[in-house]
């Protein structure tokens, strides 16, 4: 008898689910969906820099039109460090573009969506910037996540470039461009400046084995270093899992005589190993890529164990060029924290996107196909001059050409080198 | 609820277990041609059609592990181990022979291997494991999930003119060929796998899901498998063979995981064993759904995966509080159906409710 | 993996540095499995006497990790005051939680006791994460003391190690001695072995058990920060994976036993150090697992443990 009565309000509930599920759907239009999402996006992260953008669009009284750019990263969770730089910097691009009149004439709109770096998320969150009626896509922040989407965006013809998305497969269809290296080129790069630099001969390599993005550099360092002769002399391998100890790797490389250390890998590992090896009376070089912007803001980390780390990052919050003093005031001013590589691939690609679409001439009445083939078109042909470097150019196969820079800690400040 | 109300009086003489049966499927049809209607007049968003296949594949997976854990009655903590074996099998099959068959018999293909992949490793695992009782066969169904997901993020494997390639250590050490197809990149994992599924591949595959479990639970075997649930001792004393049925169940149970896998392989064009997405936490999260569907309950399976995968998209950005709230319906579910003071409680209650409704009816 | 390939020098150099490296290799896996063994003895407690699997408790751990990191950290307490605050803190946590999750459930289905432990798990780890956020704190190790460096550098032994050994063999002892010789430590003996008949001898079986969880904790806190100052990292998750791990060592060393935790601790920490050394750093979790198995399987009472009372 109970049985019974639960599985008919059970069966209930789920008809009620069904039909309410796919009843608002229904009745809401784009419209209405677009301010559901909107919400959203203002309750995910930052309510204030979406009013701000509100505001913008008000004082700005351009022809009534807004050009949509949906946006995808980890916003939550462990990576949300990356996710958040990469949407607080692409909304200061965005105000800053509604403030000077827009994308010819157009008013810009940035909805940041959480993808919780899940790849299964990330395509729900397209889906989700879909019914908004996103035109062209800012993301996702990271590799896996973006190869997922970019299958989506291939599918529905939509524009995608993504900020910092390294790995090879992110910009494999036609549609999708990047800002960033790609991790190959990163750890190619890395190589060639250790050897051409001559920072050491003997290199220690300690690597996530169970990261996309760590994997990928890792073999095209170890690839391109018998070019540079540089000796691996021994590589260390981690996984998600076990990423607290690692007391082996850092004995290994230090038993094999590393003279530097290569941590192709996120910062938070790198803070950790950082103090293990300081802990074991290991002194070594350490040098890193993009992964480790953002190791001097690790909560209670002793920054000063961090010194003379070199980071290849096309980024330095310290370079004086007008741009990058004016962003990262504002960035200060608005956010409260120096920005990191992440945020400024994020500024980057907004005005990637304005550059294209006016080189592509968009106007609003463009349908997603349309914007999509024009700026794909568009991409080849314009020149970006932005934070993460100078005369940016793109070919087609989506990937950018710019000069690689160095950056070095020191009194505990990232520091060009 | 209309539905139900016909349904019960057109089978009034088919048996009970038959009837609740076919209001599963019924319900699962019905789900499908509303969506489907839906779908065609343009009322669904992206956001729910991007959702469909999610649906199914959680659907499959929580009717899989209800059977373990309703049916034969043991904790698995391992399921999302088989849900990732179903998936990197058929996603490596698909993968390397994306541009030689056609897309229908390359999935039904796929599907197959990733079933028949997931039942091999159910059954290896089944063996040890279903020696053990209790809190041991939990954990060490977690063991061996972590396990499956360690070694396929270490796994590489590539395809090229002079054969198979395949290695422990990292891509370098394959030494393929230029032209050779990397399969599997270690931690990098499946990439560009055929978007071969789709909703109605889905539901049908839910359909036969239930056919295989209510089936089982209604044959012979079945009732086997939920005597040693009952009682083991009493089980084996009339002669039942413990091992063998358990191990049957189990096989069962694990392939089906290897089905949903399947579908989650073919939905995205990556695949990645990150313990988020096959790692402990989706054991976890598969449980949640059997635990608050009912436990043994198939139909409820059905409707919390449904609904579970459903509300933290809609509420986008409460992701944060999504899986507090599940600690505590998981508590609170389980003291309130399980604690012996909370069914005396509900046994005094539905006895006075009950004991009154009978009374009027005599009256 | 590959420590001795690239020396060159003299043979005995060699020999000395793979043995050199050997034991460096051997001391940092007594490191991390003196943890594990302070951790598996709390859940070898709880598990001895109210035959639970408590999941919790790597994130009873991990509550106490935070204690410490709010209190060292943001108010910047001595580190001995804020080990005490955090051993109270956990210890009410435990006693909480036995009390409303898991004391309604005596006498249900094993397999509804663990879901509900599960779920309490979940429930630490969410609040924290909500409290604390999802980003990495860098915990300051609160032991201070030098460590010892050996062959002129060549062996560095951090303090941490020793103190954590040494504090697992104390409350090794400890525990041995008070579950002997302590009326209450007999009481959860009698608990352990029949619940019925300890009740009858008119022993309060919910308040021994409320004990036992309160010792656990407090064990759990002291894992927590010792696990912390070792590896000094702080997520919402830190607590989970040592957690399961420990568990894997309390069944090698034999379930209920404590001396058996302690050898199942250290000896799981060896292994899985020596198997990323030698063998693959990739794949020391599925070796640790392995083993886990292999023991459940060949001696399901594990090295010390007497036999396992069938559950029903």
């Amino acid at each position: 008898m109970k049985k019974k009565m639960l599985s008919l309000v059970l069966a209930g509930a789920m008809t009620a689910a069904m039909l309410t599920g796919c009843g608002s759907s229904a009745s809401t239009g784009t419209n209405d969906a677009s301010a559901e999402t909107a919400e959203d996006a203002s309750a995910t992260e930052d309510t204030a820099a979406t009013e701000e953008s509100a505001e913008t669009t008000e004082s700005t009284e351009s022809n009534g039109a807004t050009f949509k750019i949906g946006g995808i990263g980890p916003l939550t969770g462990g990576a949300a460090v990356y996710g958040i730089a990469a949407m607080n910097g692409s909304q200061i691009a965005v105000d800053e573009i509604n403030e000077a009149g827009g994308i010819n004439g157009m008013t810009v709109e940035l909805n940041f969506q959480d993808d919780e770096l899940d790849a299964e998320k990330s395509v729900n969150a397209y889906n989700a910037l879909k019914d908004w009626g996103a035109q062209v896509l800012d993301g996702c922040v990271t590799s896996a996540c973006s190869i997922a989407v970019s299958a989506k965006t291939a599918e529905d013809q939509m524009f995608q470039i993504t900020p910092s998305g390294s790995a090879v497969e992110c910009v494999a269809n036609d549609n999708a461009f990047r800002i960033c290296f790609s991790d190959p080129n990163q750890g190619s790069a890395s190589a060639q400046y250790i050897g051409e630099n001559g920072l050491a001969s003997k290199v220690a390599v300690i690597y996530d084995s169970s990261d996309v993005y760590s994997s990928g550099i890792y073999e095209k360092f170890a690839a391109e270093a018998a070019n540079q002769s540089i000796e691996i002399v021994s590589a260390g391998a981690f996984t998600a899992d076990n990423k607290t100890d690692f007391s082996v790797q850092l004995q290994q490389a230090k038993d094999a005589g590393a003279e530097l250390v290569f941590l192709p890998i996120y910062y938070t590992e790198a803070s950790l190993i950082l103090t293990q090896a300081a802990d074991m009376g290991f002194d070594v070089d350490f040098f890193g890529c993009d992964g480790l912007d953002g190791i001097l803001n690790v909560e209670n980390f002793d920054t000063s164990l961090a010194e003379g780390v070199m980071l290849l990052t096309p980024f330095a919050a310290d370079a004086t060029d007008d741009l990058t003093v004016q962003f990262v005031t504002t960035y200060k001013e608005k956010y409260g924290e120096t920005p990191n590589q992440f945020a400024a691939d994020g500024y980057d690609t907004v005005y990637t996107i304005k550059a294209a679409a006016e080189k592509a001439g968009i106007t609003a009445d463009m349908s997603n196909e349309e914007i999509c083939a024009a700026l794909t078109a568009a991409m080849t042909e314009i020149t970006v001059d932005g934070l993460t470097g100078e005369g940016i150019t793109w070919d087609a196969s989506g990937e950018p050409t710019k000069a690689p820079k160095a950056v070095v800690i020191k009194d505990g400040v990232y520091t060009a080198m | 609820m209309p539905e139900y109300g016909i349904m019960e009086d057109g089978m009034k003489k088919v048996s009970k277990t038959t009837k609740n049966n076919l209001i599963t499927y019924g319900m699962v049809v019905l789900a499908y041609i509303i969506v489907q209607i839906l779908v065609s007049t343009g009322h669904v968003s992206s956001l729910i059609q991007g959702l469909l296949v999610p649906f199914c594949t959680y659907v499959i997976v929580a009717v899989a592990l209800n059977l373990t854990v309703g049916i034969l009655g043991e904790l698995s903590l391992g399921h999302a181990g088989f849900m990732c074996v179903g998936a990197f099998a058929s996603a490596v099959f698909s993968l390397a022979f994306k541009e030689t068959m056609p897309g229908g018999l390359r999935f039904f293909l796929a599907l197959i291997i990733g079933a028949a992949a997931a039942a091999l490793v159910g059954f290896l695992v089944g063996i040890p494991v279903l020696r053990l009782r209790g809190d041991y066969l939990a954990i060490v169904t977690l063991a061996f999930g972590e396990i499956i997901k360690n070694i396929i993020n270490a796994l590489y494997l590539g395809v090229d003119g002079s054969g198979l390639h395949f290695s422990m250590k990292d891509a370098l050490s394959l030494n393929m060929e230029e032209d050779g197809l990397m399969l599997i990149k270690g931690a990098q994992g499946v990439t560009g796998t055929p978007n071969d599924s789709n909703f109605t591949i889905g539901v049908v595959l839910i359909l036969v899901t239930l056919f295989i479990v209510l089936n089982f639970i209604n044959s012979r075997t079945g009732r086997a498998v939920m005597s040693i649930r009952d009682n083991r001792i009493a089980a084996e004393s009339v002669g039942i063979n413990v091992t063998k049925y358990k191990l049957i169940a189990f096989t069962v149970s694990a392939s089906l995981a290897g089905v949903a896998g399947v579908l989650y392989a073919h939905n995205l064009s990556t695949l990645n064993a990150l313990p988020k997405n096959f790692g402990y936490n989706m054991s976890i999260l598969i449980l949640v759904f059997v635990v608050l569907g009912g436990i043994g309950n198939i139909r409820g399976s059905i409707i919390a995966a449904v609904l579970l995968t459903l509300l933290p998209e809609v509420l986008r950005g409460l992701s944060d509080y999504r899986m507090l709230i599940y600690a505590i319906v998981l508590i609170a579910m389980m003291i309130f159906n399980w604690s012996p003071n909370a069914i005396f409680f509900r046994k005094r209650l539905k006895q006075r409710f009950i004991g009154n409704k009978k009374l009027k009816k005599e009256a | 993996m590959n420590t001795a390939v690239h020396f060159t020098a003299a043979s005995e150099t060699i020999v000395w540095r793979i043995g050199m490296s050997f034991v460096a290799h051997l001391i940092n896996g007594i490191s991390l499995g003196s943890v594990y063994a302070l951790i598996a003895l709390g859940y070898t407690m709880v598990y001895g006497i109210a035959k639970m699997l408590n999941f919790a408790h790597g994130d009873v751990i991990m509550i106490g990790g935070y204690v410490v990191f709010v209190t060292v950290s943001g108010m910047g307490l001595n580190p001995l005051a804020s080990i005490i605050i955090s051993m109270a803190v956990c210890t009410v946590l435990g006693v909480t939680i036995e009390r409303v999750a898991y004391r309604p459930l005596r006498g249900a289905s094993p397999l509804a006791v663990l879901i509900t432990a599960i779920g309490v798990s979940y429930f630490l780890q969410n609040v924290a994460l909500l409290v604390f956020g999802s980003d990495t704190k860098a915990f300051t190790n609160v032991v201070t003391l030098p460590n010892l460096e050996l062959f002129d550098g060549q062996l560095v032994i951090k303090s941490v190690t020793i103190v954590t050994v040494i504090v697992s063999i104390i409350i090794m002892v400890g525990l041995s001695l008070f579950v002997k010789k302590t009326k209450i430590g007999r009481a959860m003996t009698a608990v352990s072995e029949d619940k019925g008949a300890a009740q009858l001898m008119g022993i309060n079986v919910n308040g021994t058990i409320a004990v036992t969880f309160a010792i656990g904790s407090s064990l759990a806190a002291v894992a927590g920060v010792l696990l912390c100052s070792a590896y000094p990292s702080l997520t919402p998750y830190t607590g989970s994976m040592p957690g399961i791990k420990a568990f894997v060592a309390a069944v090698f060393g034999g379930i209920g036993s404590i001396p058996g935790a302690f050898i199942g601790g250290i000896l799981l920490g060896v292994i899985e150090n020596l198997s990323k050394a030698y063998i693959s750093s990739q794949l020391a979790d599925a070796i640790v697992f392995s083993i886990l198995i292999i023991v459940l399987l060949v001696k399901p009472t594990g090295l010390l443990g007497k036999k396992i009372q069938e559950k029903v």
